[in-house]
Formats: C-alpha cells, sequence, structure tokens
C-alpha cells in the first residue's frame, strides 16, 4: 500500500520536473536577447524573434484582467455580503460551470461577440475571451476570502454605526487583501497560458500590432503555429517561447504564494 | 424549568427589589433606556418572553443568568444588533431618552449606543486607526489625534500604547486588545455602553483591569454589561438582572440581589446549585 501510493505520489510530481526539466533543456539553448527583442523573421530565413508576441500577449492580458478583476470582485462582494442563499447557491454553481467549459468554447463564444460583428480579428477580441474565463476564478475564490473574515469584525464595524457599504470598504476588503490579490494573480497565470481562445479571436501576426483593432500574436499562439511548423529554427523558437511563458506563470504562482503566506491580515481566533 | 413559567415575582421597570422598604427608597432614578414588554423571536422560537427592564442613568446594570437564558440576546436588541441575524424578529418597545429606537436610524442609533463584544475584535489596522475609525466614518469635525488620545486615557490603554500609535492593534495583549475596542467605542461618545461578556476570553489580571475601568466610566455613560459571572456583577454593577429561559426573574440592585434575593430561582442560581 504505502509503496503504491508512494510511486503515484511520485509520479504525479515527476511529470513537472520532467516537463519542467524538458522545456528548460530545449529552450535555453534556442533563447536570446534577439528572442525578446526582434520581431519573427521573413520565412526562409534563420533568427528573429518573439517580441510582437510578448507585447501582444501582455496587451491581450491587460484587457482581460480589466474585464476579469472587476466584475469578478464586485461580483463576489455581493455572493459574500449582500446575496440570499438560493441566489448565492445559483451563481456559485453558475460561476463554476463556467469556469468548467473548455476553452475553446469560450474562444467561438468571444468569436460569435467581438469578431463576427466587425468582420476582424483584434486584441480587443482576445481580451474579451480572455477576461471572461477571468471572471468566474476569480470571483468564486475572492469569495472564500471574503468569507473568511471573522464575523465579529463585521459586527465590531456595524456596532460603529457603519453602514453595510462603508462595513465592506472600510474593513471586509481590507482585512481580506492578500487573498483577494492572491485570487487575482492565479486568475491572470491561469488564463496566460490558454491558447484556444485567442486562435479564434486574436488569430496571431507576423508583425506589430498597433492599437486594439488589429489581429495581434501572442506567446501562446506563437508556440502553437511555430511547433507546427515544419523548420527546424521555428521549433527551436517554440522551445523558447514555451519556456518564457512557463517562466511567467511560475513567478505570478511563486509571487502569490509569497503574498498569502506573509499571513492573512486578520488572525484566527 | 419550562419556558412557559411565569416569573413568580412581579417585576417594576425600575429595579426595586422585593421588600417594601427598598422600593420607597429607590423612588424615581433617570431611566437612559426602557424596555417594555419585549418578546424577541429567531424564526418560530421565542427566546425571551415579556421582559421590561430599565437601564439606568450612569449606573451599571448587569444581566446575569446561565447561558441560554437569553441575557446576550436582550443586550443586542438595545442597539438592534439583532437585525444582522436572519429571521430575527421583536416585539415591545425599547425607549433610549424617551425615543423609541425601532423607529430610528440605525447608524445614527448605534452611535449613541456603544457595544464591545465577547472576543476583543480590532481591525486590522493601527491601534490609532482603530479608535479613529468610528469618528472617520462619522465625519467627524473634531480634531483626530485629541479624541483618540482622549479616549484612550479614559479606557486606560493610554499610557501602555503612546508610543506605539501606529502599530498594529494585534500586537497588543488579549487584554489591551479589549481595553482598545472599549476606547474605540467610546471616541464616538455614546450615551450607553454595551459590554456582552467582555471578559470571558481574558486572563484574571486583565479581568481585573477592565472591572476596574468600568467602574471608572460610569460617569461618562451608561453602562449595560452580560456577564456569566456573579462576582464579576456583584463587583462592578449597581443593578442586577437574572434571566432564566427567557424570562426576567428578578431585577434588583445588586447588594440586594446578591444578599436577600426574592425568587427561590434566583437564590439557587446565586449560590451556584445550577448553571
Amino acid at each position: 500500500m504505502l509503496t503504491m501510493t508512494g510511486v503515484c505520489a511520485v509520479v504525479a510530481v515527476a511529470v513537472l520536473f520532467f516537463i519542467l526539466g524538458y522545456l528548460v533543456y530545449h529552450g535555453s539553448t534556442s533563447i536570446s536577447w534577439n528572442f525578446f527583442t526582434k520581431l519573427p523573421a521573413p520565412l526562409g530565413e534563420t533568427g528573429g524573434g518573439m517580441a510582437n508576441a510578448i507585447v501582444g500577449s501582455g496587451k491581450v492580458l491587460l484587457l482581460a484582467a480589466l474585464i476579469g478583476v472587476p466584475f469578478g470582485f464586485l461580483g463576489a462582494i455581493y455572493l459574500a455580503e449582500f446575496s440570499g442563499t438560493t441566489v448565492a447557491f445559483v451563481v456559485r454553481y453558475a460561476a463554476d460551470l463556467l469556469n468548467g467549459v473548455p476553452s475553446i468554447v469560450i474562444g467561438i463564444f468571444a468569436y460569435i461577440l467581438a469578431v463576427l460583428p466587425f468582420k476582424h480579428f483584434s486584441t480587443t477580441a482576445g481580451g474579451i475571451a480572455l477576461g471572461l474565463m477571468m471572471i468566474p476564478i476569480t470571483l468564486r475564490s475572492t469569495e472564500e476570502f471574503l468569507r473568511a473574515v471573522p464575523r465579529n469584525l463585521r459586527e465590531g464595524a456595524m456596532a460603529l454605526g457603519a453602514s453595510r457599504a462603508k462595513t465592506i470598504a472600510t474593513v471586509i476588503v481590507p482585512a481580506a487583501y492578500r487573498g483577494i490579490l492572491t485570487a487575482v494573480l492565479l486568475a491572470f497565470a491561469r488564463v496566460a497560458g490558454e491558447t484556444a481562445p485567442l486562435l479564434f479571436t486574436a488569430l496571431g501576426n507576423r508583425y506589430w500590432s498597433p492599437g486594439w483593432n488589429q489581429p495581434t500574436s501572442a506567446l501562446p499562439v506563437m508556440i502553437y503555429n511555430y511547433a507546427l511548423s515544419p523548420y527546424e529554427d521555428w521549433h527551436r523558437q517554440a522551445w523558447a517561447g514555451g519556456l518564457v511563458l512557463l517562466g511567467l506563470i511560475l513567478v505570478i504562482n511563486i509571487l502569490a504564494r509569497a503574498i498569502l503566506s506573509r499571513g492573512v491580515a486578520v488572525p484566527r481566533s | 424549568m419550562h419556558a412557559s413559567v411565569r416569573p413568580a415575582v412581579s417585576v417594576n421597570i425600575t429595579p426595586t427589589g422585593t421588600g417594601s422598604a427598598s422600593r420607597e427608597a429607590a423612588a424615581p432614578l433617570p431611566m437612559r433606556m426602557s424596555i417594555n414588554k419585549l418578546n424577541f423571536f429567531y424564526g418560530a422560537k421565542q427566546t425571551l418572553f415579556d421582559i421590561s427592564l430599565g437601564i439606568a442613568v450612569s449606573k451599571v446594570t448587569a444581566l446575569i443568568g446561565p447561558s441560554g437564558c437569553g441575557k446576550s440576546t436582550l443586550l443586542r436588541t438595545l442597539n438592534r444588533m439583532h437585525e444582522t441575524v436572519r429571521h430575527a424578529r421583536l416585539e415591545g418597545e425599547i425607549l433610549l431618552d424617551g425615543q423609541n429606537i425601532l423607529a430610528q436610524d440605525v447608524t445614527q442609533l448605534r452611535r449613541r449606543v456603544g457595544m464591545v463584544f465577547q472576543r476583543p475584535n480590532p481591525f486590522p489596522k493601527s491601534i490609532f486607526d482603530n479608535v479613529a475609525y468610528g469618528l472617520r466614518i462619522n465625519g467627524t469635525k473634531l480634531p483626530i489625534a485629541e479624541a483618540v488620545e482622549k479616549s484612550l486615557r479614559h479606557a486606560a490603554l493610554w499610557d501602555e500604547v503612546k508610543d506605539q500609535l501606529h502599530k498594529s492593534a494585534y500586537d497588543l495583549s488579549g487584554g489591551q486588545q479589549q481595553r482598545l475596542c472599549i476606547a474605540r467605542a467610546l471616541a464616538v461618545e455614546p450615551e450607553i455602553l454595551l459590554l456582552d461578556e467582555p471578559c470571558s476570553a481574558l486572563d484574571p489580571i486583565s479581568t481585573a483591569k477592565v472591572e476596574e475601568l468600568l467602574v471608572s466610566l460610569k460617569d461618562l455613560c451608561t453602562i449595560a454589561i452580560v456577564t456569566h459571572n456573579m462576582q464579576q456583577a456583584a463587583r462592578v454593577s449597581d443593578f442586577t438582572a437574572f434571566l432564566l429561559t427567557g424570562q426576567l426573574i428578578e431585577f434588583s440592585p445588586t447588594p440586594h440581589l446578591f444578599t436577600t434575593p426574592g425568587d427561590p430561582r434566583t437564590e439557587a442560581y446565586i449560590t451556584g446549585r445550577f448553571g
């Protein structure tokens, strides 16, 4: 029994380290300064980089955060502080279902919502797709952290004549802010690597994408396209792209852990 | 003990004791709050039965009784904190300075009726910001630093914290945190301060400090305190109300209630035969 469970546990961890090791092995040999600063090289030439994809990912993720964080955060406040039990149950259940919807379906939805009416792919559409994915993740975890604020803090504020809204703004959210920040960062890390929703919305682009209304490249899309290509040089760049993306997500995750481990603002009593 | 048992002694709204001598002696005391025929329900379950009680100005009134007797529930109706619980329902009348509190704006009411809870519940803010909280949310025009110092002095905490006002309130000990909560409540200058078993989470030395403090606060405001500790009620209060299964059994001047209880149930409780 011990051996069997132990082996299973080791396998679970080993997969992560195998991926990490493989990616570092292949990616580190291909990564270079050019990768971060140059546009993709024209077909047939070697060299070039993914500067446009890195900036594109940044823009798409910024938009996603602008959509996902306010909806998720304010929705969580409603759930934790105002809603009745039935409404809360329905919203929570719906959010969990939305969270489980395959990302490609979210992509198609955003395609119908933000691509078809305008007849072109765009950064905005990509941001909307990823933003929709961020909403339920932010909402559910933020709600958990708000609920964890002890009841006696709420009572303390209300007994001093604070209204419901003031109690939330001045006591509850400040008491839960570390957890909320962590929730947002983890939602961010979760969508940063999404490829499928972007294939339908941001499409990809071998050049810079000025503004918000043109198709843009993004790291996951670029990795997808390059990995499928028949060129050895593109394969190497795809490895490098994978390494950069994984590094980014790892940094966000570690940051989130660090914020949370500095302790919740309110000691459990 | 059945919930339907009515009090054997009819209880006047002013604490009088049962002897005719003390009834005459305790003539008209000005009342800060008057509770008239209060019935209280959680859903279908009635937890307070026909309570009538007065809380005298600048006195300490203690509510005692065994666990579940409704003393905390009664206290929480006085600043309408019961409204934060779903399905809570109240019948009867509660007057603050002759005005029905149920007809008032609840946030205004809670500024006049302060509350300190069982467990110290400072906000995750600095010591200074904790005391200043009530003033700030009420948009006071007064200089906040002075008001904070005054409140901390009233709560006998100033000398201990004056050099660390901007440290987190959680750096204080439990007893200090509770006195900080008292200072926080005093800062908005309430007319009456409600304390819900304020010492039950404290060690004996901190408890002694809080008790000392309560007696000294009498000049500043009226105090109502719930306690399961009879010695504490005897030490700090001027009047004591004994509750049992949601009913007011006896309400008398404290020395009277503890020396010559008028009801056999009171006697049984204070001599430790149950509870």
